[in-house]
């Protein structure tokens, strides 16, 4: 340890030790965690959404591995450096003193990380929102057209209007790949959450309540819906599974749903963005 | 032994206690299927076995099935004997035809959602009410429904007349009282443990019709434990 540098009172210098230890393992571990981890981050790539989440959360865990460098450095050095030897007197250590640089280089990374993100997200947030429900009026909204697909909540199960489609209902979740989509969650009863893992979508279902939330779909795959909101006795059992398919197989699919429910057309009410369903005769 | 390893095997001991307890509460939370299911007997055995069901949905169980909860709205399903049992987890056999009877004794409530009208999931899409074959009913005469979200089953189930004579006060009923009967088939396909519930908001003086039974296995709930 000779060569080790030291301070004036003949100690070595152990924050410099652990600096240039932090910040090679730092130079090493972030860009293997950008690369490497980033991509294989969650929700996926099945939607436009999806895959700025991806992104977001690439820059974020980046941003955090040298954070975790830190402690894990400084906790090792700690350990290896500052413990008492087997059967040694316990020396209280020297005494802390005030450094102003160190406080003010501290506040001074800790605020321009947090607002850096904090800005970062703002951007992300208001491009398209992000897959996230926007309530009635949405203030991020991308342009171009879009298919309007609304989600209805209930006790236990999600179903999916298509207003353009004469207001067809089904309990499947089938949207054309390269689209734009405007979704409109809302719930007949209980609040609950619509959480299209896959495609980076969030959006609460609020009983008389229309959450505007807009992904953009990519090529064809499959995604999982789940209920995110604990909403009763079969909440763990409210999921399906969705798919983006072909625009011709879309086509194809809306035809065959409007012949199986044709007969209960007659009996749906028109479509509108949020529904206060009557009868309730014996309900309290 | 040393104060130091002492203290070690203790903290091993109580992380290994705990990692047990942990290793209990997960598997049950994985593997409890609920209730015992009821075997419902196979009427031919075979690769596609057929199973008969026969079911009664009543207004009010009644003290003799459910001493604590007479006043809940509950299904009820007939065992080989011709007894009526309250027991709503039903074990039936994997890729068996499975023909249903529900006599519907209770009186409508109405489909909070419209789309639910419609039967699926079942042989031809179509249930028989009273003999006749129906691909849909007025929502707001649908008094329950047996649906099995997970197997695209959906069957809703007429209501009894307000005005009908000779309902039926408490389970068990008569096929003498008022009555709706519905039959329909369906295929149990894979293994598997799926639930079933009534979508229509049928649990009187409860929050929104779907408290109370509609929220307790054994009466509007259940699950068929496919084997």
């Amino acid at each position: 340890m000779s060569s080790a540098p030291t301070t004036a009172a003949g100690q070595p210098n152990h924050a410099k030790r652990v600096i240039v230890a932090w910040l090679v393992l730092s130079a090493i571990a972030t860009p293997l965690v950008a690369i490497f981890l980033g991509p294989a981050l969650p929700p996926g790539h099945a939607s436009q959404q999806a895959s700025e989440q991806v992104v977001a959360n690439t820059v974020m865990t980046s941003i955090v591995t040298p954070v975790i460098c830190l402690l894990l450095v400084f906790f090792v050095y700690a350990l290896m450096k500052f413990r008492t030897a087997r059967g040694g007197a316990l020396v209280d250590g020297p005494p802390l003193r005030n450094q102003n640089t160190v406080q003010v280089a501290w506040v001074a990374l800790t605020s321009a990380t947090v607002l850096f993100l904090a800005g970062f997200g703002t951007y992300e947030l208001l491009q398209n929102g992000s897959g996230g429900g926007q309530g009635p009026s949405p203030i991020a909204v991308p342009s171009g057209p879009k298919l309007q697909v609304q989600v209805i909540a209930q006790q236990w199960e999600f179903t999916y209007r298509y207003p353009s489609y004469g207001g067809l209902e089904t309990s499947q979740l089938v949207l054309p790949e390269n689209t734009e989509i405007e979704l409109h969650v809302t719930s007949l009863d209980a609040i609950h959450s619509f959480w299209a893992y896959e495609l980076g979508i969030k959006a609460d279902a609020n009983p008389g309540n229309d959450n505007v939330a807009f992904l953009r779909t990519k090529g064809a795959d499959t995604f999982h819906v789940h209920c995110a909101e604990l909403c009763g006795l079969w909440h763990g059992y409210m999921f399906s599974n969705g798919r983006v398919v072909s625009a011709s197989q879309f086509a194809t699919w809306i035809k065959q749903q409007q012949q199986v429910f044709a007969s209960v057309q007659q009996y749906m009410p028109r479509y509108a963005t949020t529904y206060f369903p009557d009868p309730q005769r014996r309900a309290g | 032994m040393r104060p130091t390893t002492s203290k070690l095997l203790g903290v091993a001991l109580l992380v290994a206690v705990a990692g047990v307890l942990i290793g209990f509460y997960v598997s049950k939370l994985t593997t409890d299927q609920g209730s015992p299911a009821y075997t419902v007997p196979v009427v031919t055995a075979g690769v596609h076995p057929v199973v008969d069901l026969t079911i009664e949905t009543v207004a009010a169980v009644g003290p003799t099935f459910s001493p604590a909860h007479p006043d809940f709205v509950s299904y009820l399903i007939r065992d080989a004997q011709g007894k009526w049992r309250r027991d709503t987890v039903w074990r039936l056999p994997a890729n068996a035809t499975v023909h249903v009877t529900i006599y519907n004794f209770d009186g409508a409530s109405g489909l909070r959602n419209p789309y639910l009208a419609r039967p699926l999931g079942i042989d031809g899409n179509t249930m028989v009410i009273d003999g006749k074959p129906l691909t849909v009913i007025p929502p707001d005469e649908a008094s329950h429904t047996f649906a099995v979200p997970q197997l695209g089953l959906i069957v809703p189930l007429p209501g009894v007349a307000d005005d009908a004579k000779n309902q039926c006060g408490y389970a068990p009923c008569a096929l003498s009282n008022a009555h709706h009967t519905i039959t329909f088939t369906f295929h149990t396909g894979a293994k598997g443990h799926y639930r079933w519930q009534c979508f229509v908001p049928c649990a009187a003086g409860w929050i929104d019709g779907f408290g109370g039974p509609m929220q307790t296995i054994g009466y509007m709930d259940g699950f068929l434990d496919v084997v």
